[in-house]
């Protein structure tokens, strides 16, 4: 049953990301994205910013690009499953819908982290902070924090993905949902970036509290994806 | 090849305040091509996904012999839509392969290429996204889809939309081979012509309920079809 599930879950994942990795197409739009929003916080904040504050904006520069960048995901990667009904076709085969979910999620999360990588990099870059302080911790924040957001996102873009007004209306139900883990991983990554914080005490108190919004959300995602996707 | 029945129990199935399907009470046996017509908004489509499993009646039960039709009957059911059900940045090949694996399939390389070459699909290049297939060609890769795992119950959910006339014949002959075989196949189609060229059963949906279910071990005369369609859909 397990090994079941998860065979299933790496097909739908590795599906996703074999489509991903032969088009590149959601990839390079994220990357786009992402770049274009560090640099405009850059140069608007450039002269303006109180450089003690440096870490702080950076911290909330770099999910604001997160969240904008995994908007785009969402809606591709489950725009996929539309085309052609192909949707249908996956439903009709005998694989659970918590496994679709949990392959939607994998993917989406791989490529979010992805660009991640990226925006840390040109945040470190762009904004003079030291973002490899605490390396170990800057990767669970990321990855605790973008999982969350893919957890919950995967369901919205499941139950819009009949809707015409999807990309409209994703942000405007997911943002509200998802803030508690946003406001987490923001302010542990800002605690992170913080040379002149005493301790890492907040981090260990945010990543807690990540991990706890985390498996409300997945467990959530997973009981109500079958009932969003086939809208029965 | 399993010769299980399908049985519709008393269905009923509503969208809010609106009925889709009133008591709906049919049997489909395999071997046969039962062919389901009605005008927009009949319900033919519901019906179909009821017994795909996709949708689930407000009551009623639909049975498979003697079992409920329920989520472990999945691996039994063969689906062709309008729609081709397919990944378009993927190949043909790569798109059955992909189904093969959700299917657990055995020998999955082999099989997949008997179904293409069945289908006219295995000279194409292998690397071809389906993005760049004709609609033709896309109907085909859907038919080796939904055959790939040698389903008992065959559902056609009006296949021949948008089909040139040859297409449509192909189309007709694939599902009187499907027959021969000994499958169960249902047809939903708004084309009475291609109904009568292979159903020996027909049922007119109206308005959610059943206005004629009727088999003719023979076949159907195209005009039977005509006739019994224009009568059973006439308001009384």
């Amino acid at each position: 049953m397990t090994g079941n599930f998860l065979r299933h879950t790496l097909l739908v994942a590795g599906k996703d990301l074999r489509i991903e990795g032969r088009s590149r197409e959601v990839l390079y739009t994220m990357a786009f994205s992402a770049a274009l929003v560090v640099l405009v916080f850059s140069f608007a904040l450039s002269n303006a910013a109180d450089p003690a504050q440096g870490p702080i904006v950076a911290a909330g520069v770099l999910w604001a690009a997160t969240l904008l960048t995994g908007t785009v995901a969402l809606g591709r990667v489950l725009d996929r499953e539309r085309e052609n009904e192909a949707i249908r076709a996956l439903l009709l085969s005998p694989v659970p819908r918590s496994a679709i979910y949990a392959g939607k999620l994998i993917a989406v999360f791989l490529l979010m982290l992805a660009v991640e990588v990226a925006v840390v990099v040109l945040v470190s870059v762009l904004f003079s902070t030291e973002v490899f302080a605490h390396p170990g911790y800057l990767a669970l924040v990321l990855m605790l924090g973008t999982l969350g957001f893919a957890a919950t996102g995967v369901v919205f873009s499941a139950a819009l993905l009949r809707s015409r007004s999807r990309d409209a209306l994703l942000g405007a139900l997911l943002f509200p949902i998802v803030i508690p883990a946003l406001l987490a991983a923001s302010r542990a990554t800002a605690c992170m970036f913080d040379p002149l914080a005493p301790d890492l005490q907040p981090v260990l108190f945010w990543l807690r509290f990540l991990f706890a919004t985390d498996v409300v959300y997945i467990a959530l995602g997973l009981w109500l994806f079958e009932p969003v996707v086939c809208g029965d | 090849m399993s010769a299980r029945r399908l049985r519709v129990a008393r269905i009923c199935k509503d969208y809010g305040r609106q009925r889709a399907l009133v008591d709906v009470s049919l049997e489909f046996a395999p071997g046969r091509v039962s062919a389901v017509v009605g005008p927009n908004g009949a319900g033919k489509t519901t019906l179909l996904g009821i017994l795909s499993t996709l949708v689930r009646p407000t009551s009623g039960e639909v049975l498979l012999g003697d079992e409920p039709l329920g989520r472990a009957a999945r691996h039994t059911i063969g689906y062709v839509g309008h729609e081709p059900g397919v990944y378009p940045d993927l190949s043909a090949r790569h798109n059955l392969l992909l189904f093969a694996s959700l299917y657990g399939l055995a020998a999955a390389e082999e099989r997949v290429s008997t179904m293409l070459d069945r289908v006219s699909l295995g000279d194409v290049r292998e690397t071809l996204p389906a993005r760049s297939y004709s609609r033709g060609m896309l109907q085909r890769l859907a038919l080796a889809r939904a055959l790939l795992h040698e389903p008992d119950i065959v559902l056609f959910d009006e296949p021949a939309s948008a089909l040139d006339p040859a297409g449509v014949r192909w189309l007709v002959g694939e599902i009187e081979r499907e027959r021969a075989a000994g499958r169960l196949v249902i047809l939903v189609t708004h084309d009475l012509e291609a109904a009568a060229s292979v159903a020996s059963h027909l049922v007119v949906l109206r308005r959610g309920r059943v206005a004629l279910d009727r088999t003719e071990p023979a076949g159907f005369a195209a005009a039977d079809v005509r006739a019994l369609y224009e009568e059973a859909v006439r308001d009384r």
